[in-house]
């Protein structure tokens, strides 16, 4: 089982429309979106979801009311400003206290950490409630390290659901998605998730391709896409944007090994630059097995919910369809 | 001012509507600061053409242990959530690619036998391009904390002039360390499927961040009508459409701006500009009100 992605440093190239014809002229694959934080695969192929599964991308802080003593140890040791102070009540800094010059030696220097016994001590002092610290879920990034540190064990430390992922039939055959949770992180962990998850179904349907839609850019999502791939296609656009970021994308294949093609797209926006774009690629090893002409049936294909293979009989299929030889080829 | 331009799906013109509304500023006369944080694949350059003045390493701490002081007693290790520190017959082994840099590790350490060291992640580099201050991060190939290097590069931000931020696609940890703390966010989309379900996500991030925003369509007449639709149904304003040209889409591919090469287009920015102090404007008094 080979497994192919397709990915392209900047966005908007036409690295989905390209998977989605793909799939439709794969005799016998699985299809994996990997572009997990934006995924569109879907409003092409139609998946009839089968399974439904919660992803949990690692563990969350929460902290619990009745056992916070406020004393700001969580505060102090949290990197990621995901503790925020309630500023309606302020515990022990004293203020109410007659005399109190808010020095906090108090807090600095209490050995005994005894959440029922500082309870007390505020409450013999006259304060109302204690400082409310909670953790901002946006920015928690689950290290545990307030979890460790809070004197009085106030803080848990819970499985956090941060997206779905789904197991699907497609005309094209099976199909493996996920939607991350509304600004959620861990996107690099789900998409191991559904590549794993892809090859698995892939092999037991005795499968021989999987075919991976990628997300833009360099980043953590895309490194856990193409990490032992067997060959990546790059889409790019005959651009001064796409052609640097195509050069970064495949430095970023090169470290890791990976055989790695160009597409051009639109390529006759601007020829010239097309052929600087392939030139360069020669140069630094990198085949270029297509050029595409701009071409509107990007668009109304998507519009129609079919790929451009089912929309289009003209030119545009027949490059793809050439494109698919090539690449099916270097696929060996 | 702090204007994010966001996108949720790749290569609808972020950078395009960034670079032109920061240009269109500066020439009326505004100081005016273009920061880009797109740092896995910044392009903010290749239009603005800027004299790059400073350029600095952005670093991130990892640990470092010192083997002598180590009892091998591996809270080090349990502590960890990211697998990057392993502690095992008498060695411990760091990964420093997987390190969030939570400083867990040396608080926990009871010998105190892990210190903090740098490790560069990327570059930030600043400078200026006509009347525009310019920043921009660039993510060294293979390194993952882009949210670091977008938190190096807003420092830079100034509270008494307008800056523009051009935003990662997506919706996920890079964007969200982009937009947070933005007074507005323009989210630019194209009126295709794709596009239309990216801004929707887009949106419902937004939402959860409590920023006001708006809507840029670009490439305004190449889809359906579901995007202006979807607008509305939702209150969202629309406040620029810009059509397909091939004249835009050419000189875009050689880096040249849209006002550079359609002067008229100027205005419609200065425009663009008016009505986000103006929306910006009608979301606090609204808030206000509510408290």
């Amino acid at each position: 089982m080979k497994e192919l992605v397709i990915i392209s440093g900047k966005g908007g190239t036409g690295k989905t429309s390209i998977a989605a014809a793909f799939a439709s002229l794969a005799k016998n694959a699985v299809i994996a979106d990997c572009d997990v934080d934006a995924a569109d695969l879907h409003l092409v192929l139609s998946p009839q979801i089968r399974q439904k599964s919660d992803f949990s991308g690692g563990k969350q802080a929460f902290i619990r009311i009745d056992k916070c003593i406020g004393c700001g140890a969580c505060l102090a040791h949290c990197r990621f400003g995901a503790v925020v102070q309630d500023d309606s009540a302020d515990g022990l800094t004293t203020s109410g206290v007659k005399d109190c010059e808010n020095c906090e030696v108090c807090k600095r220097s209490c050995s005994i950490r005894n959440h029922t016994l500082i309870r007390e001590m505020q409450q013999s002092m006259g304060l109302a409630s204690p400082t409310l610290f909670r953790i901002d879920p946006v920015a928690c990034e689950g290290c545990k390290v307030c979890v460790e540190f809070c004197p009085v064990k106030a803080i848990d430390f819970k499985e956090a659901v941060n997206g779905q992922w789904f197991v699907s039939d497609t005309r094209f055959g099976p199909m493996v998605h996920a939607q991350l949770g509304i600004a959620e992180e861990n996107s690099g962990k789900l998409v191991t998730l559904i590549r794993r998850e892809a090859k698995r179904i892939a092999q037991e349907h005795k499968k021989d391709l999987l075919i991976i839609d990628g997300s833009p850019g360099i980043g953590c999502p895309v490194i856990a896409s193409i990490t032992g791939a067997d060959l990546v296609l790059v889409v790019t656009e005959p651009t001064l944007s796409g052609k640097h970021d195509l050069e970064r994308v495949a430095k970023l294949t090169k470290n890791f090994g990976i055989k790695t093609l160009v597409c051009i797209n639109k390529a006759d926006i601007n020829p010239e630059m097309s052929r600087n774009i392939a030139d360069n690629a020669a140069k630094n090893g990198l085949k270029v097995v297509g050029e595409i002409p701009y071409d509107d049936s990007f668009t109304k294909a998507q519009i129609m919910k079919a790929t451009l293979i089912e929309y289009t009989g003209g030119e545009i299929a027949e490059k793809i369809k050439s494109l698919w030889r090539e690449v099916t080829y270097e696929l060996g | 001012m702090i204007i994010s331009i966001a996108s949720g799906k790749g290569g609808t013109g972020k950078t395009t509507i960034s670079t032109n509304l920061a240009i269109s500023l500066a020439n009326a006369g505004r100081q005016v600061q273009y920061l880009d944080c797109d740092a896995e694949e910044p392009n903010g350059h290749i239009f603005l053409k800027p004299n790059i003045e400073i350029i600095e390493n952005v670093t991130v701490g990892v640990p470092e242990v010192d083997l002598e002081k180590c009892n091998g007693c591996d809270k080090c290790g349990q502590l960890c959530q990211y697998s990057a520190i392993v502690s095992m017959k008498g060695t411990v082994l760091v990964f420093e690619n997987l390190c969030h840099s939570c400083g867990g590790c040396m608080a926990i350490c009871p010998t105190r036998a892990i210190i903090e060291k740098q490790r560069k992640i990327g570059i930030a580099e600043f400078g200026k391009s006509n009347g525009v201050i310019f920043g921009h991060g660039k993510l060294d190939i293979g390194a993952i904390q882009t949210p670091a290097l977008i938190r190096h590069i807003k420092e830079k931000i100034q509270k008494n002039i307008i800056n523009i931020i051009d935003a990662p696609p997506g919706t996920s940890c890079p964007v969200i360390a982009a937009v947070k703390d933005s007074d507005f966010v323009l989210l630019v989309t194209e009126p295709t499927p794709f596009g239309l379900n990216d801004l929707a996500l887009a949106v419902g991030m937004i939402r959860q961040l409590k920023i006001p925003f708006a809507v840029v369509i670009n490439r305004s007449d190449i889809g359906d009508d579901a995007v202006v639709r979807y607008c509305q149904r939702e209150n969202i304003e629309v406040l620029l459409q810009i059509p397909n040209d091939r004249r835009i889409a050419e000189n875009y591919s050689r880096g040249v701006m849209i006002v550079e090469a359609i002067p008229d287009y100027e205005k419609k920015f200065l425009k663009l500009y008016e009505d986000i102090e103006k929306l910006k404007g009608n979301y606090e008094r609204i808030g206000h009100n509510k408290r």
